[in-house]
């Protein structure tokens, strides 16, 4: 697969040829709120923005919606037991354009969450990345809360992607990534040497903002040090204090994916209803509640731990050393009260109660 | 904002070496510019990074709130009398609390401030009497800075602010500024009233179709302190789960009702919302009738009482519609 370049001017040219088999998302400035990023259905004759950090809510709604219907039921006169029917779902296929490689690497990452062997495999996960494919823009221009390098991620990465664009001057280089992204532009001319070059170039300064936004922050030390001495910090203490315990950094968040089924039925309508699932966060006091009233993260400090040490520790213990967080930095710019998640490793790597 | 740094660090360090308080609330630097932390020192050590901004938007009442021991709370207008309503409703106890008040000319807008820069990475910020210059890096990497009037990028609730200077406050960081901001705050309630029933409810509708339920405006609220919200109870449970349209303004129109006549106008809702929602649309109104219909302010006393806390014969009975 060779590396193709499209001419900025062009690329509205090629975004209405695939919107005749596609539906394209992009990132485009919210109407109302300012300096927000939203993804929209683009528009036909609509260019999507080119110069925007990242979209405020992660894409990941895409694949995995906040309320997701999973099935219909109904126990209508004469019918027992209940009849099971399922959610019709859409087969359209759509474009993710302008996803930021931290995104693409996050759904990469929920892969393997949904979908871990030919028996754990969630279909309404399958379903939707099947027919999603994923048109990256590389960053260019990393912000200060992003720290992608420090969690096997970076500014230019591929994982996750179908094709890669870099914004270079006046055009875009695209880098196929998969065979379903290559047939996507396989019809553009070829880049030059040149054009490949300065890619590198960007790639290799984008890298570097990056490092140097970093300060030195690592994982290092939450690798090595043991699960109960990290546990046990009397820092926990400390940063629930200020935490308010709200859903913010989880529902931002690319890789949370923890979630609630409940079946409803409507009032007055018992004999139908539908079993949905909605997005859950481990901040809610309903979190892990048993039935039997215990909750064994019963108060704030137990949760905000669980937080932390479930992307930084616990996901990589089971993984292989995978991180469950990509350093897109939404945590960072949303929550309420400052909390940073590149301050809060930085004490399970130091063990101290506030630097 | 330098001298109100100095004064809170020399009042928080006194209050700790004497031993007055076991803790001071305030904030230190946020990690990222455009904003501060919340922060609990225990030590005069710890007191020294305490700072004041225009970023320190957020309700510290709402971390007091509770909370046992002594403590000294720093506070700018709108906190202090959530202060005073806490202490009211026998969440604070006054004599465990020393409030170290800053006489406030408003916080700022982050996302505001953004929006004027958009081809900048914002990397830090300083801050003049009347403007701020941020400073960082543009889509080529190369350094820029911006001057911006801080009197555009205000918070929208510090356009209409009543009461700047604290109250109930032991003592003061600064000299009292104007009382007012200036803007009209029934203005915020305007809409609303020029709709009729079904237009407000399209308005209503409308203007939280984007929330995700995280509850951070709930959770930054002083005034949501029920040991189980409504929308966490769940035997029975009385608020669905889903993003279903009901489900959502079940939970903001119940809100927006459990606060009414408590709330100060704090904005620390709207400043926690990640979704950039105006919450302030909906208490406008509710906290306009209780100023026309009671002559009430909250949080102006910690003695008086809540119009909506009590009942008297000659209570106002236009609001039961």
């Amino acid at each position: 697969m060779k590396c193709r370049v499209l001419k900025k001017d062009e690329l509205g040219g090629l975004l209405n040829s695939l919107q005749k088999s596609y539906s394209v998302f992009a990132p485009t400035q919210d109407a109302a709120v300012p300096n927000k990023t939203v993804w929209t259905e683009l528009p036909e004759d609509q260019l999507p923005l080119e110069h925007f950090v990242n979209t405020d809510m992660s894409p990941k709604n895409f694949l995995f919606p906040q309320t997701e219907v999973m099935m219909h039921f109904s126990t209508q006169e004469g019918t027992k037991p209940p009849i099971f029917s399922p959610e019709q779902e859409s087969d359209k296929p759509r474009i993710l354009w302008n996803v930021r490689p931290c995104d693409a690497k996050a759904l990469s990452f929920m892969d393997m969450i949904f979908c871990q062997d030919d028996y754990t495999c969630d279909n309404y996960w399958a379903q939707k990345r099947d027919r999603t494919i994923l048109a990256g823009l590389a960053c260019n221009a990393p912000c200060p809360s992003c720290f992608c390098s420090a969690v096997d991620c970076g500014p230019h990465h591929t994982e996750g992607l179908d094709l890669l664009l870099t914004p270079l001057n006046g055009t875009y280089l695209i880098l196929p990534v998969t065979e379903r992204g290559n047939a996507l532009i396989a019809h553009l001319p070829e880049a030059d040497a040149k054009a490949e070059t300065a890619a590198a170039d960007k790639k290799i300064a984008a890298e570097e903002r990056v490092t140097h936004n970093l300060r030195g922050f690592s994982l290092e030390k939450v690798e090595q040090a043991t699960l109960i001495e990290m546990y046990n910090l009397p820092y926990w203490d400390r940063v629930s204090e200020t935490c308010l315990n709200c859903g913010t950094c989880t529902f931002i968040c690319p890789t949370c994916h923890c979630f609630d089924i409940q079946d409803e039925t409507k009032a007055f309508q018992t004999d139908e209803g539908r079993r949905v699932r909605n997005w859950d966060f481990c901040m809610s006091p309903l979190f892990t509640l048993h039935t039997s009233g215990h909750n064994p993260r019963g108060s704030k400090t137990a949760r905000v731990r669980q937080r932390f040490m479930h992307k930084l520790k616990y996901i990589p213990m089971k993984n292989d050393g995978a991180i469950g967080c990509v350093g897109c930095g939404r945590c960072v710019r949303l929550c309420p009260v400052n909390i940073d998640i590149r301050e809060v490793a930085e004490h399970m790597n130091t063990g101290a109660e506030h630097v | 904002m330098q001298e109100r740094t100095q004064n809170i660090r020399a009042a928080a360090r006194r209050l700790l070496e004497e031993k007055k308080v076991d803790c001071v609330i305030g904030y230190i630097e946020g990690t990222i510019p455009l904003r501060a932390q919340p922060f609990v020192a225990y030590t005069p050590e710890e007191a020294d990074k305490l700072i004041w901004s225009s970023f320190c938007g957020g309700n510290l009442a709402t971390i007091t709130s509770a909370r046992k021991g002594t403590m000294a709370v720093v506070a700018q207008g709108c906190v202090s009398r959530n202060l005073a309503g806490l202490i009211h409703e026998n969440r604070l106890e006054r004599k465990n609390l020393h409030v170290i008040g800053v006489p406030c000319i408003g916080m700022l807008d982050f996302r505001k401030i953004e929006a004027r820069v958009p081809y900048m990475n914002v990397v830090s910020v300083t801050e003049e009497e009347n403007s701020i210059t941020v400073h960082g890096y543009d889509t080529e990497g190369n350094e820029a800075s911006e001057t911006i009037l801080r009197r555009e990028v205000k918070r929208d609730n510090c356009y209409t602010c009543l009461h700047r200077n604290p109250v109930n406050a032991n003592e003061t960081v600064a000299a009292p500024v104007d009382e007012t901001a200036g803007g009209n705050i029934d203005y915020i309630a305007t809409p609303w009233i020029k709709l009729d029933a079904d237009g407000r409810k399209q308005e209503f509708a409308k203007n939280f179709a984007s929330c995700i339920r995280c509850y951070a405006c709930r959770d930054a609220c002083p005034l949501c302190y029920c040991t189980t919200c409504f929308v966490d109870e769940n035997m029975p449970q009385w608020c669905g789960k889903t993003q279903d349209p009901a489900d959502v303004q079940t939970f903001h129109i119940l809100r927006a009702f459990h606060c009414a006549g408590r709330c100060t106008d704090c904005g620390a809702c709207e400043t926690a919302c990640p979704q950039g929602i105006k919450m302030r649309r909906l208490t406008s109104m509710l906290e306009k009738d209780v100023r026309r219909l009671w002559e009430y302010e909250p949080g102006m006393s910690d003695e008086a009482e809540p119009p909506l806390a009590t009942f008297t014969q000659n209570d106002p009975q236009e609001h039961f519609k």
